[in-house]
């Protein structure tokens, strides 16, 4: 199958107009020694249907939450996508255009950009945002350099609660920009202390963190805060209907991966990074932002700005190397959060943590299991002892239908981490139960 | 103004944007939320209401605007028709390669099995993902001539962040303490901003008459703390570095490594490969070459692959296929610079890549180069009188950089004003202003799906405003008049910040 549209004819006639003979000659300006001899080692092109065919082959090799009941999470939940968010995100004069260099062209894009970010302003209690990063991780990678920005404050503290592919991003990340993240021990699975002297940059928190348990964020942020230190917290945004928002816990800079928000698991991308941060820092903020002002005949619209922080103006003296950003998924994220409104926010928030309750009373009846971490708060997540090891107990459920949550190298491999979304229902909660009894007996 | 002042065309391929009703509407959603309307519905809770410790709970609502679902379909569609894409019409956006997005891309990153896996799952029930990713994989090597790549940076950027940890991690290897990274004046911004991202400093290598490396001077300038060089080819003025093999040697002589920013990769797919003519590191746009959708901004795709010296640098995870065809993750890898991503990349995004490489094939990708050569140099062609190449004894490839130095000395008319007069007369303009290098510069990109009626339509509308600049000037500095806003301000936007509701 090819796109391409021309006919001989055409080729003949643009041939002509340039004044070429053949369209090999459109390619003698390539030194004959690196010409490629011969044919790509490729397969033959085939139709839509080959294609179609060959691809629904993979997909069906592939086990999914279509068919398996997911308590998996560890970054990436399995909430419910309404119908709406991607009936309209999916509109292709949305997802076939580019970044908005023309803003007359892409008030779509930017409206629904702007409106995405006064959504996380809403959120997160905070003053901006920007209009998108790659991901969770890579948004953290992104606040560690706009926290960084004191001479001699270099240092990166890393609660031992963050995300594990969050710290190995940000260890990559930090081989160009010179640190090693530091991690700080937490004890019971949260609440470690950092140590914060006059040469410490930030502190990052999770909260809700990796294991899901809940952290005194608050109070650590303060002592971080009283060091001198910037505060970095990694939130889950569908946590703040019923959550108190990073505003509140003194946190300076919050990140979030935004998969949550209306888009879908598709192993693991294209998500979405979220940052938000105090005004103080909108010119260092990396990525595209979204401002409103007037046009020439007094309307009301949009445009990209401060345009100066970023690479294609800026250069080596940019912020960040962001360009092609995740703008399709912070529509699809705006569309979401106006679906679900401040009340569904709550409800949602509500349903979630009840439903994880419940799921750690019913899991925990088991026999030989317990909570990793006693009775530490949690919201949508909790770990999991089990008197097997997680690997083998989470594969003989899959078996019977069941991705019954993440394997943790915790307590020597006896460690599951459970999430439980809003689209659990009582009685597949009931039925994991049965069947990791069934499985540990 | 009125339709027939601006000179719009009608009923024309690339009409411009256009609403029926009142969209001149500019309510956000917000202006449109009452108290107590609301589009979400879930199932009661069937379970014992729990609720998080006190000290933890929010005290207060969020201020998410309150909208019935109807109003959100109402809202966001409008929002969208006042949008150009590719599917609107022909989008020259030069260095963005707006190509047509074929259908079934969609559809096959839509099927469940793909779209609805977690990423957290055991390998051994994602082996058609991890196939997917191995066959594309192995596909992106034979077209660039690498020998192992990672498809996890998001985008090209991170491709190159991607691509120059490699470099540092090779050299420290080596034992040897590097700091410049050589790019050619015409390079794009992300190229520098990703030089100093890695903790190097970003070195100028000047262009000659011609516009192409001025080897000569990249002689004199590369040393023993030179990391490497950065190129594109052909390059940003849409020419290929002719000496392309004395360019890669030179780096080499003096132990350093070369880098392909895949941008312009579209050109060359089949007849010649970045490995073949000496770059070490590839990174590619699969939203550029392999027509993934560009999302408004993104998301796309910017695989990285490397030589086999360099193969122990790449990220992890790696797929890697066992000698039972069975296939896995593998994160152990001493010497990897680690992880770009939080899990694969963009997943998805690899999905439609793979519908698009595998429909073409072999034969197909070749074509879309030379196709898209075809219709470059046809335009340039066309429009050349009104609007000449910056360096016209060079032969354009897939892309070309025409100037309006000449226009703006005779009537004032600058290149940003042809591109606002072009959006009146029904399409989306080209690049302007990029490469830097060039004065008043227009980088026009038509891509191998257009027309030769479109792109002649096209030439008509550049001609067109070249004849307005002359004869209506006031037509090109009142432009766009077509549009749901005109020209905004830029400079009160920065001013008055306002970047939330």
């Amino acid at each position: 199958m090819r796109f391409a549209p021309h006919t001989d004819d055409d080729v003949a006639r643009m041939l002509e107009a340039i004044g070429l003979p053949s369209v090999d000659r459109l390619f003698e300006q390539i030194p004959e020694a690196v010409r490629l001899r011969g044919e790509l080692d490729l397969p033959e092109g085939v139709s839509e249907m080959e294609i179609l065919a060959d691809l629904k082959a993979l997909a069906a090799r592939n086990r999914s939450t279509e068919d398996l009941v997911c308590f998996a999470g560890g970054g990436a939940y399995d909430h419910y996508v309404p119908a709406v968010v991607w009936a309209l995100a999916g509109r292709s004069e949305f997802y076939t255009s580019y970044t908005p260099y023309q803003p007359e062209l892409s008030q779509g894009v930017l409206q629904a950009l702007f409106e995405y970010q006064s959504m996380i302003c809403d959120l997160t209690g905070l003053e901006v945002s920007n209009a998108s990063l790659y991901d969770g991780a890579t948004a953290l990678a992104e606040a560690v350099n706009l926290a960084r920005s004191t001479p001699g404050r270099d240092r990166v503290l890393v609660s031992a609660g963050v995300d594990p592919r969050y710290v190995e991003t940000l260890e990559t990340y930090g081989r160009g920009a010179g640190y090693r993240p530091e991690t700080f021990a937490v004890a019971d699975g949260r609440g470690g202390e950092p140590d914060v002297g006059d040469d410490v940059a930030c502190v990052i928190v999770q909260h809700p963190n990796a294991y899901g348990l809940l952290e005194p964020a608050r109070e650590l942020f303060g002592i971080a805060q009283d060091g001198g230190a910037r505060t970095i917290q990694v939130f889950d945004p569908l946590s703040l209907g019923v959550l108190a928002p990073p505003r509140d816990l003194r946190t300076d800079i919050a990140v979030a991966e935004g998969q949550v928000l209306g888009n879908h698991l598709n192993h693991g991308g294209p998500y979405l990074g979220v940052i938000a941060t105090r005004l103080d820092d909108v010119r260092r903020l990396p990525g595209r932002i979204v401002g409103e002002t007037l046009d020439v005949d007094g309307r009301t619209g949009y445009v990209l700005t401060l345009q100066a922080r970023e690479q294609h103006i800026r250069r080596e003296k940019a912020t960040s190397n962001i360009c092609t950003n995740q703008t399709l998924m912070a529509i699809a994220a705006t569309v979401y959060l106006g679906w679900l409104g401040p009340e569904g926010l709550e409800e949602l928030g509500r349903q979630c943590a009840s439903k994880a309750a419940y799921a750690a009373e019913r899991l925990t009846e088991v026999s030989g299991v317990e909570l990793l971490f006693g009775d530490a708060p949690f919201f949508k997540e909790f770990p999991l002892r089990l008197p097997r090891p997680a690997a083998d107990a989470r594969d003989a459920l899959i078996e019977r239908g069941f991705l019954p949550g993440i394997a943790l190298p915790d307590a020597d491999g006896h460690a599951l981490l459970v999430a439980v979304t809003e689209r659990r229902t009582r009685e597949e909660i009931d039925g994991l139960a049965m069947a990791l009894k069934e499985v540990l007996a | 103004m009125s339709d027939e002042r601006a000179g719009a065309p009608t009923g024309r391929v690339g009409a411009p944007v256009r609403t029926q009703g009142p969209d001149r509407d500019s309510a956000t959603l917000k202006d449109r939320s009452r108290p107590g309307r609301r589009s979400y519905s879930l199932p009661p809770l069937d379970v014992p209401e729990a609720s998080v410790p006190a000290e933890h709970a929010r005290a207060q609502r969020a201020g998410l605007p309150e909208v019935a679902e109807r109003d959100l379909v109402t809202h966001y569609t409008r929002l969208s028709q006042r949008n150009y894409g590719v599917d609107t019409g022909f989008y020259p956006l030069g260095s963005c390669s707006m190509k047509y997005n074929p259908k079934v891309a969609e559809n096959a990153a839509q099927l469940a099995g793909f779209q609805r896996a977690h990423p957290n799952q055991p390998d051994h029930t994602v082996q058609g993902s991890l196939e997917l990713l191995w066959r594309l994989e192995r596909a992106l090597c034979e077209v660039t001539g690498m020998s192992r790549a990672t498809l996890q940076p998001p985008a090209g950027a991170c491709g190159e962040l991607t691509g120059l940890l490699i470099m540092r991690a090779h050299h420290e290897r080596q034992g040897r303490q590097r700091r410049r990274v050589a790019i050619p004046d015409s390079s794009h911004g992300t190229n520098p901003a990703s030089v100093r991202l890695a903790g190097f400093e970003a070195m100028k290598v000047p262009s000659d008459a011609r516009g192409l490396v001025d080897v000569g001077a990249l002689e004199k300038l590369v040393g023993e703390d030179v990391v490497g060089l950065m190129l594109t080819n052909p390059n940003t003025l849409g020419l290929f570095e002719e000496e392309i093999q004395r360019i890669t040697e030179v780096v080499h002589e003096i132990g350093g490594l070369v880098y392909y920013d895949g941008a312009n990769l579209n050109a060359i797919l089949g007849r010649c490969r970045p490995g073949d003519m000496g770059f070490d590191i590839v990174h590619i746009n699969t939203h550029k070459t392999f027509a993934t959708p560009h999302g408004g901004g993104g998301p796309g795709a910017g695989p990285v692959g490397v030589t086999e010296e360099l193969v122990p640098y790449l990220p992890v995870p790696r797929v890697e296929r066992a000698d039972d065809g069975t296939f896995r993750l593998e994160s152990v890898a001493p010497d990897s610079i680690g992880r770009m991503h939080g899990f694969l990349g963009n997943f998805g995004v690899l999905v439609r890549a793979y519908a698009y490489v595998f429909l073409h094939g072999r034969d197909g990708l070749k074509e879309v180069a030379e196709r898209a050569v075809l219709n470059a140099n046809y335009l340039a062609e066309r429009v050349k009188d009104a609007f000449p190449l910056e360096h016209p004894d060079g032969r354009p490839m897939h892309e070309f950089v025409a100037t309006a130095r000449r226009l703006k000395e005779e009537t004032g008319i600058r290149a940003m004003d042809v591109a606002k007069r072009v959006i009146d007369l029904g399409y989306h303009p080209s690049t302007v202003y990029f490469p830097l290098v060039v004065e008043e510069a227009m980088m026009v990109e038509p891509t191998e799906t257009e027309t030769m009626e479109s792109l002649d339509a096209f030439a008509e509308a550049l001609l067109r405003a070249h004849r307005d600049a002359h004869e209506d000037p006031e037509l090109l500095h009142e432009a766009p008049v077509t549009t749901p806003v005109r020209r905004l301000d830029e400079a009160r936007a920065a001013r008055r910040l306002t970047l939330r509701w």
